[in-house]
């Protein structure tokens, strides 16, 4: 008899076991999650019967994704890395329709949102999410967030090394950890391996990048203390090369500094990077490398295990004999142009599939949307799907003969508008529709803004700008690092906003600069239109929005924007 | 008072004293002292028979103390909120960087719902918060059996646990 647990097929279904591509659960991944169900259970028992108070049982369920939110409970579902499969997305929209009013709203975690639950009925939920391999399982609460990394990895021509193996390994690490559950505040790490950074790494706690050293191994750069929120700051690096062996050691360092050390007396002042900008880069990791130097030998992460997980992620047995499809359909072509991009292998594209449909909010997507979605990703790209940073999803894999088809069906369910990376894509929070916390609406704005630049052409002559739209200072929908950056303020019970002008997010990152005095919320609109027309006004040939910016200053911007009639 | 030690409702055998304790007339067994009243009366403390047990502030570093670990047959560390996780993280550096073996007690609000945590990391002893029931709070142990990860209960993760 096999006696090494790990080895042991998944429980659930044959099948799983043979589809390649992501991480399948074996079974003590399984129990560990039918564990936390049954312990959810009991908890909710416990504090229905009053044996738990409120205080205490909000931290139970935030370490399982539950807010309690303006309407209703809301629960965050992980996404591990934003990767999943078909038969997850048919679950995704059974408890949309069986628990939920039939929709649900991904967001900028690669996660998804469900917002009007009741909270007898989450340990329910729970169980059918466990039935597919999913959890909900510190998706919020004062501990290590769900990993996140590049929605092209393993796909993408620029990459170095797939990313997702690792973030694998971080998750199971991470995974009820128990000296790093009661932390500070919130923490969240992110991946990449290209030269490309679409993970938007340096905003989060800790940002690892696969580097190749001048001996030419490949190993992490490790940049700690990144973060929005009311001050926002880039990460710093703390190691410039990290051997993958010491993977673990270091980041349990990281954290270990971070619980004894991070301020807990004002939780806006909690995150790392308060703790790494009051002590300085250099003080913290003088801290940070004492402490590895001392457990480094006891936590060699072995080639072995890497090599177990990596081949969850082995790439597909591609069949490069395919065709580019060839129509003078216009409405597809502008899909191919916008919704689509390049692939390693030839006669792949990378379909990327829209939640930005005029008539929903950004992000969301219905119970039968998330049925098609599903069936078409197992028709058409493997049976995966992945959620991205900017809250649409993508097909990785897709055959360029199959491109047409795909694309016929996606744009009969409104998930094809051709909009990705322009203006309209933009990134929205739920906002004071939504959300407990929020100052301010988002969704009707972003509505407005889509409306005003509904004109493909113009929405297209503007090019690549990235507009973020955050409902409060917490900046879900990380507005600072907007290209365009709006964050809605409440003034006296009016709703105002502010504009960030330059923002990005690419490689080094950058905050936006303050345009000046906060927006009516008729005129916000009105207001992106303005500094759309200063751009094209300026702008050189080829010159994307946030380099015009970056040459002629924010004045022009100032002007237009607060000019007196 | 009842606790939970090794997994099992024990009375209380230990005495706290208060830091403006008269070090002339401390009362006979086990005593457990501050961190500051140590420093004051090491002398006298090494001088008496019975065991000595040493609190620590959640900010203290339990380095500071490294060299007269062997002295203490109880470490006490503080949760002033069960949110405020520092004491997870002493525990794991008082047994794996100063490999202390004795009784490492929570105390504060130490509730059910975190002693699988606190155990993990090699607290053994726990003063479970007033308001809750202690023969409930012992059940709160094996509640999830699976361990990925290594701390103070399991030298090794799970995919070496596994192969050896």
């Amino acid at each position: 008899m096999n006696t090494n647990p790990l080895s042991i097929p998944p429980i659930n279904k044959d099948e799983t076991a043979q589809r390649p591509g992501m991480f399948i659960y074996g079974q003590v991944d399984q129990q560990l999650i039918d564990e936390r169900v049954a312990q959810f259970r009991d908890q909710t028992q416990r504090y229905l019967a009053g044996k738990l108070s409120e205080d205490e049982f909000l931290a139970l369920r935030l370490m399982n994704g539950v807010y309690v939110q303006t309407h209703a409970p809301m629960m965050r579902i992980a996404i591990p890395y934003g990767l999943f499969s078909s038969e997850q997305m048919r679950m995704l929209a059974h408890i949309a329709r069986t628990y939920d009013k039939g929709y649900g709203h991904f967001t900028t975690r690669q996660n998804i949102q469900f917002n009007w639950l009741k909270i007898a009925e989450i340990p329910d939920l729970l169980a059918d999410l466990a039935s597919v391999q999913m959890h909900a399982v510190q998706t919020s609460g004062n501990c290590i967030r769900n990993t996140t990394t590049d929605p092209l990895a393993g796909v993408a021509g620029d990459e170095l090394e797939d990313p997702r193996p690792y973030c694998e390994i971080i998750r199971q690490w991470s995974t009820l950890h128990p000296e790093f559950a009661h932390l500070p505040r919130k923490f969240k790490i992110a991946v990449t391996g290209a030269k490309k950074d679409r993970a938007v790494t340096l905003i989060h706690d800790i940002a690892l990048s696969l580097v190749k050293n001048d001996a030419g191994e490949i190993g992490f750069k490790v940049s700690v203390g990144g973060g929005l929120g009311r001050t926002p700051m880039i990460a710093q690096t703390v190691r410039p090369f990290l051997e993958k062996q010491h993977l673990l050691s270091y980041l349990e360092a990281v954290l270990r500094i971070y619980n004894l050390k991070g301020r807990r007396d004002n939780k806006y002042k909690a995150r790392i990077k308060i703790l790494v900008g009051s002590m300085g880069v250099e003080a913290f990791s003088k801290l940070v490398e004492a402490e590895w130097l001392k457990i480094k030998d006891s936590m060699i992460l072995d080639q072995a295990e890497i090599d177990r997980v990596k081949a969850h992620f082995a790439p597909f047995a591609y069949d490069t004999a395919t065709e580019q499809t060839v129509t003078d359909n216009p409405a597809f072509n502008r899909w191919l142009e916008h919704n689509t991009s390049e692939h390693k292998v030839p006669g792949y594209r990378v379909v990327h599939v829209s939640l930005k449909a005029p008539q929903a909010a950004p992000g969301d997507i219905s119970a039968a949307q998330m049925d098609i979605a599903a069936s078409l990703a197992e028709q058409y790209s493997f049976g995966l799907l992945r959620s991205t940073y900017d809250q649409n999803l993508v097909f990785a894999d897709v055959k360029q003969a199959d491109l047409f088809d795909l694309w016929q069906a996606l744009e009969d369910a409104d998930l094809a508008t051709p909009t990705i990376g322009t203006l309209n894509d933009m990134i929205c929070c739920p906002g004071l529709d939504f959300c407990a916390l929020a100052n301010a609406s988002s969704i009707d704005v972003a509505a407005d803004i889509q409306k005003r630049f509904q004109q493909l052409d113009y929405l297209y002559d503007l090019g690549e700008i990235d507009l973020k739209m955050s409902g409060c200072m917490n900046g879900c929908a990380h507005h600072s690092i907007g290209h365009i950056g709006i964050l809605g303020v409440d003034k006296k019970g009016v709703e105002w906003y502010q504009f960030t002008l330059g923002g990005f997010s690419e490689n080094e990152a950058q905050l936006g600069q303050r345009l000046g005095r906060a927006i009516a919320k008729a005129d916000v609109a009105d207001t992106v239109e303005k500094i759309a027309k200063v751009y094209i006004e300026q702008r050189l040939t080829n010159e994307r929005f946030v380099d015009t910016f970056y040459r002629i200053g924010i004045e022009p911007f100032k002007g237009r924007v607060y000019e007196t009639n | 008072m009842k606790l939970i030690n090794n997994r099992q409702i024990v009375e209380d055998s230990w005495q706290t004293i208060a830091d403006e304790s008269n070090i002339e007339q401390l009362p006979g067994g086990k005593l457990i002292v501050s961190f500051a009243f140590w420093n004051d009366h090491k002398q006298a403390l090494i001088a008496r028979d019975d065991a000595l047990g040493i609190k620590f502030n959640p900010e203290d570093d339990v380095a500071d103390i490294a060299a007269d670990l062997a002295s203490f047959a109880l470490v006490v560390l503080q949760f002033p909120a069960f949110r405020d996780g520092r004491a997870y993280s002493q525990a794991r550096n008082l047994r794996q960087h100063h490999g202390y073996q004795g009784e490492i007690r929570a105390t504060g609000n130490v509730l059910r719902d975190q002693l699988a945590f606190m155990e993990r990391v090699g607290i053994n002893s726990f003063e479970i918060d007033s308001h809750q029931d202690i023969n409930d709070a012992i059940n709160g142990f094996d509640e999830i059996s699976i361990k990925y990860q290594s701390s103070s209960d399991e030298p090794l993760p799970l995919y070496k646990r596994a192969t050896a």
